[in-house]
């Protein structure tokens, strides 16, 4: 098997319980490959740890159990090949917008001069679009205007792996839409590697290379892994005229129905009878049902 | 002539005009009630004199009126007499300052920062807060060598926790994002201090200075009536000893202007340093 950019090798979170001397296991035994210049997104119920796996490949959280290699180094705290992303910006109030961007510039590329970090600051606030509003500070911008900052900070230091935990979750839909294309755009640009948080389901079908699909705690699974199978460019506008784009959205909602409950059951069984918890995500590519290495038991929904 | 020609007025020059019209019209605006107000404590100042001056009894102050007073202002002005004893007591109160910021500052980020440490001096430095700095003269005259380093260590301890608790409480502001961002691009502990905690807490920093300096501000005059023979506060004393009660009134009024300066110093920089809405 060959060596890929990103790899999590058995992952497990186990944390101590107020009320018992077991460890609670939020997830185990994850085993995970993400190639260079991939987006992916992992998607799952509240408190199955997703924001668990993020911490982690963002050095911020260390696991009971695993480890995460990228580019041949394992991940052992912060530092400036992970960029992060949080869901509530995370702006320096007393900075301008690019100040804030030059601010993480400067961490990255301390020997640059002034006008080198202001010139790279401003060519990614240019992408996300704020031109107009680089001198103003962050209680002098809109939410979406705040966290297109924040994209802007996190590309600009061009980190090996972005990560984003539901960046747009706090924002309206329409403000959503907008951004996601902008993320889309300055991602097509620089090809980075993402690793995204979303609840949205169009909007990983939106974004995503491949969808994580993760069961419900505890002893929760990354069960599936969902080819999204559409050319880019993507629109949003045309997204669901796409032929592939009810298969792969009715999989989608399908596993968080019912499929996520259902497999976190098995895991739970089978984890009580003791069996070795290690897994890789099943590869599935509703588009191309015939294409499927195990074809699924489940049913493609008619629409 | 024609005589509308007469009255036509060139667009151009009316364009030209307006920024200037608009600048009077808003100095107009930003001045008028202060404006007012300044009349009105004059008002009462005049009203005060002229009650004094017309009373059996207190006849002899009757200088404390403004005539006299301001007479006497620019005498001092026009003389340079003023100038000396505004140095001594700048130089005291600056000095009391000095040392109240270089402790207080450090003092308020740790109690800020450790909660332990917040309790344990939380009784007492309230204890020690609620002493009048003045209470400490005997000692400080007893401790010190100088006049001087006494009166500024009356200002320093006066001075010094208003600036230690405005700062605990800009520490205990600072959001824990802040710091995640710090951390995450991979900010040492003094990359963090430089970088994140001084700007987030400056604007309490001076919020807490422009209390000290009020404080210092009125410690210093009753600090200086003993002991010293130069600054404001005995120049106070010194002009009530000979009776020169216009003299007097006229560093009473010097002390509010340069009182009244320090604290819009102050002012601007808690402006400046501040990050909420309205930046």
């Amino acid at each position: 098997m060959s060596k890929g950019f990103l790899e999590i090798e058995n992952l497990s979170q186990r944390f101590p319980q107020p009320d018992s001397n077991d460890l609670m296991t939020v997830f185990e035994g994850v085993d995970l490959d993400i190639e260079k210049g991939e987006f992916v997104c992992l998607i799952g119920h509240s408190g199955c740890g997703k924001s668990t796996i993020l911490n982690v490949l963002a050095g911020l959280a260390t696991p009971t159990d695993g480890n995460v290699i990228m580019d041949n180094k394992e991940i052992k705290g912060p530092s400036l090949d992970q960029g992060v992303i949080f869901q509530n910006h995370s702006l320096l109030p007393w900075l301008s917008a690019r100040d804030n961007v030059m601010f993480a510039v400067r961490a990255r590329w301390p020997h640059w001069s002034k006008a080198k970090r202001r010139e790279h600051a401003e060519k990614y606030l240019h992408m996300v679009g704020l031109d107009h509003a680089m001198d103003r500070k962050p209680a002098q911008l809109s939410g979406g205007m705040r966290q297109r900052v924040g994209i802007a900070r996190a590309f600009a230091i061009e980190p090996k792996l972005l990560l984003m935990d539901e960046p747009f979750g706090a924002l309206d839909a329409l403000t959503r839409g907008v951004i996601q294309e902008e993320l889309l755009k300055i991602w097509s640009e620089t090809h980075q590697t993402v690793f995204m948080i979303t609840h949205d389901v169009d909007e990983a079908i939106l974004l995503a290379d491949r969808v994580l699909l993760m069961t419900n705690g505890p002893h929760a699974q990354v069960a599936e892994s969902v080819k999204i199978d559409i050319p880019r460019p993507r629109k949003r506008a045309t997204l669901h005229q796409e032929e592939a784009y009810y298969p792969i959205r009715n999989h989608l909602v399908d596993f968080l129905v019912d499929g996520a409950k259902a497999m976190s059951a098995k895991a739970q069984e089978a984890a009580a009878r003791g069996e070795n918890p290690r897994h890789r995500p099943r590869i599935v590519n509703p588009a191309r049902p015939e294409a499927d290495p195990e074809p699924g038991p489940r049913m493609v929904r008619a629409v | 002539m024609n005589r509308e020609a007469t009255l036509s007025v060139d667009p151009t020059t009316v364009e030209r005009l307006m920024p200037l019209l608009r600048f009077a019209d808003r100095a107009r605006r930003a001045l008028q009630y202060p404006a007012l107000g300044i009349a009105g404590l004059f008002a009462l100042w005049y009203w005060g004199g002229w009650a004094i001056a017309n009373n059996e009894d207190t006849m002899a102050f009757a200088s404390f009126a403004p005539g006299p007073t301001l007479a006497a202002f620019w005498d001092l002005v026009v003389s340079g007499n003023v100038w000396k004893p505004i140095e001594s007591s700048l130089y005291r109160v600056g000095w009391g300052l000095a040392y109240a910021i270089a402790i207080g500052v450090p003092l308020g980020v740790m109690i800020g920062y450790f909660l332990t440490l917040k309790q344990v001096t939380h009784v007492p430095f309230q204890f020690l807060r609620m002493i009048s700095p003045l209470a400490w003269m005997p000692i400080a005259v007893l401790a010190f060598a100088t006049w001087d380093a006494a009166i500024i260590f009356l200002i320093a301890i006066a001075a010094v926790w208003p600036i230690t608790y405005a700062t605990a409480h800009g520490v205990q502001r600072i959001d824990p994002m802040w710091l995640k961002v710090g951390n995450n691009l991979g900010a040492n502990p003094y990359h963090t201090l430089r970088y994140i905690v001084m700007p987030a807490i400056a604007q309490d920093v001076f919020a807490g200075i422009r209390l000290a300096v009020g404080v210092a501000w009125i410690v210093l005059v009753p600090a200086e009536y003993l002991g010293v023979t130069s600054g404001l506060g005995y120049a106070i004393n010194d002009a009530r000893d000979t009776l020169e009660y216009d003299k007097l009134a006229a560093f009473v009024l010097v002390i509010g202007i340069i009182g009244y300066m320090l604290d819009a110093i102050c002012v601007r920089l808690i402006k400046r340093s501040s990050y909420h809405a309205e930046g």
